[in-house]
Parts: structure tokens; C-alpha cells; sequence
């Protein structure tokens, strides 16, 4: 449930990283972090553990400029990705708009990512959204560590693992280097924001 | 997708600044459960990130829900965080949104939470007209 604040003229809108734990969901936003400083005028809040996993969330605003004299505010939230933690998950996902599956392309990752996602089906099930319908962008991440010589599970097989019956929009990327963070952020966005004006007409 | 109307905006705005920051109240953050912020004001002299405390703000609330709910509870329907300087006051408005207000020693916890209890009271009555 966006929500549109007619007296501030501003829209904010809740874009949520899913995946599972050590995918790179905080890499994503860090990211973009250190990418859009100018834009970006609150800090980063992050929740994390002593050991630097992520316990709540990480959180992060983004301007993106007017829309008919409307600003946009995208708030940018990960989820906690390890699987005792599903209880926070849920929580974070409350009013959600639009969300990116970040999936770990290492060959040795493939269960955690089809059980995350299948959790994120679930989750959402139990919040009346349909995975169908929401605005859902999937990035496989670290394909970086090819050049390093880890055995990565490819694009193809990702594809039929999480892709094969929603069929939509996904990346390769690489968190670390940036490589699609921004295209992966720039068109759940722009999916958001066109699931937004089907809602308003 | 939701929206609130101007004037519902406008009659909330006036009845936090002449209720709580005129009672000196520092801060008052209304926000959705979904960490949307709703309404802002301030005494002029507090500088709060508030997008980021309105989303921090609504999981600090949904996990003390999450709480409540294990020891039998329905919910905690008010938490005070109890500072050196500043205090926290949060209260629920409805089932999606909650009135956080920050203030200092200068206002006594009891006299703030009979006044943000009237200020509740009379957001509910407003929107008992129109529909939210």
C-alpha cells in the first residue's frame, strides 16, 4: 500500500530486497548507498548482528524526483535472509509495494534460494498478495565469482529454478561490483510505479 | 495504495500543534505500520531523520506486537522508551497507524499520556465521518 501524502504532494513507496541469507541483499543497498549520496539525505539504517548479518532490516530512502508535481520516495528495505528469522521477514514485508528477489548464483546455493523464494510466496499468501501481481524483480547475484573460478549455477538453470512460472523481469548481477544493481532497482521501480497508476485509474 | 485527504491531513496537523507541541512537546511523528510517515511537526529546534525513524519506529512496534502476542497478549497498545534527555511515547491510533511523540523532562509522562489520549480520541471522531 503506497501511500500518497496530498498535502506534503509526496508518494512513498516500499521496495523490499527478499533472498536468502548472505545473497548480497545488503551489498544491493550499500550500493546504492555509496552510488546516489546526493540524493540521498537520511544515513543508512541497518540492524545487524554482532557478525554483521543483517537482524531486522536495512533501510534506505531514495528521492527520484517528481511525478505531476508529486515527489517520489522510494524507502528501500532487506529482509533478514537467514531462515530462522522468517517471523521478522514477515514484519518488514507489512505494506510492501514492490519487491526484488536477490538469489545467490553459486552452484552450492540452489536449495536455499528456491526454499527462500518459496517462502516469499508464502509470506506473501498469508499478507493477501498475490506473487502474480505484485511488482517483482529477481537478480542473481555474484556472478562475479566466475572469474574466480566458482561453479555458478547459470542464468538458464536460475530461470527454470525461480523464473520459469511468473516469467518476470531478471538480472545477472554482481552486488559487489554494481553490476545491474541499478538497472535491477531502476526497473522494479518502474514496475512499482505502473502498478501504481493501474491502482489510482 | 491508500491516501488521505487534505482535509483529514490538516485537521490532524492543527490538533498536534495546539495539543502536543504547544504543551512543549519536541516532536510528533505520525506514521503507518508500513513505516509511511502520515504527519510531522516539530518545536523548530529538534532535527530528527524522521523516514528513518518512522521505519525503524514501525518495527520496533510490530516486534513488540510480535511479543505481546507470545506471552497472551493482543498487543501492547502503548510503549515509552524512557531516555537521559529525550523520551519516546509511542501509542496506536487504529490497527495501522501510530502517534509517536518525542519530548524532554520539561513534560511528565502522565500529563503527556492524558493528552495524546485526547488526541487519539479525536482523530478516531474525525474519521469516524469519512472513511480511511
Amino acid at each position: 500500500m503506497g501511500f500518497v501524502n496530498v498535502k506534503k504532494q509526496e508518494v512513498l513507496v516500499k521496495l523490499v530486497y527478499y533472498g536468502p541469507g548472505r545473497g548480497g541483499k545488503t551489498s544491493n543497498l550499500d550500493y546504492i548507498n555509496n552510488k546516489f549520496k546526493e540524493r540521498i539525505k537520511t544515513d543508512m539504517v541497518s540492524i545487524k548482528t554482532h557478525g554483521d548479518r543483517t537482524l531486522f532490516f536495512d533501510f534506505l530512502p531514495v528521492d527520484i524526483g517528481k511525478i505531476k508535481g508529486f515527489d517520489i520516495k522510494i524507502q528501500l528495505y532487506t529482509v533478514p535472509g537467514q531462515v530462522k528469522y522468517n517471523a521478522t521477514r514477515k514484519l518488514v514485508l507489512k505494506g510492501v509495494d514492490g519487491l526484488v528477489f536477490v538469489a545467490d548464483s553459486q552452484v552450492e546455493m540452489r536449495e536455499k534460494n528456491i526454499s527462500s523464494f518459496n517462502q516469499m510466496k508464502e509470506n506473501l499468501v498469508a499478507m493477501n498478495k498475490d506473487i502474480a501481481k505484485i511488482p517483482l524483480v529477481l537478480q542473481y547475484n555474484k556472478v562475479d565469482l566466475a572469474e574466480e573460478g566458482v561453479p555458478l549455477l547459470g542464468f538458464d538453470t536460475m530461470e527454470a529454478d525461480l523464473n520459469s512460472e511468473i516469467k518476470v523481469p531478471s538480472f545477472e548481477g554482481s552486488a559487489v561490483t554494481g553490476y545491474n544493481v541499478v538497472n535491477t532497482l531502476k526497473k522494479a521501480i518502474s514496475l512499482t510505479m505502473v502498478s501504481f497508476k493501474k491502482e489510482l485509474l | 495504495m491508500y491516501g488521505v485527504t487534505q482535509e483529514q491531513l490538516d485537521q490532524i496537523d492543527a490538533l498536534i500543534v495546539s495539543d502536543l507541541i504547544g504543551i512543549g512537546v519536541h516532536s510528533v511523528i505520525v506514521v503507518d505500520v508500513a513505516g509511511n510517515v502520515i504527519a510531522e511537526h516539530d518545536d523548530g529546534k529538534t532535527d530528527i531523520q524522521v523516514h528513518a525513524f518512522a521505519a525503524l519506529a514501525a518495527g520496533n512496534f510490530a516486534a513488540v506486537d510480535a511479543m505481546a502476542q507470545l506471552v497472551g497478549e493482543q498487543e501492547f497498545s502503548l510503549h515509552f522508551h524512557k531516555g537521559e534527555d529525550e523520551s519516546i511515547h509511542f501509542s496506536k491510533i487504529n490497527d495501522d497507524i501510530l502517534l509517536i511523540t518525542i519530548f524532554g523532562n520539561d513534560v511528565s509522562l502522565g500529563f503527556l499520556r492524558l493528552k495524546t489520549t485526547e488526541v487519539i480520541d479525536k482523530i478516531k471522531e474525525m474519521w469516524q465521518t469519512t472513511e480511511f
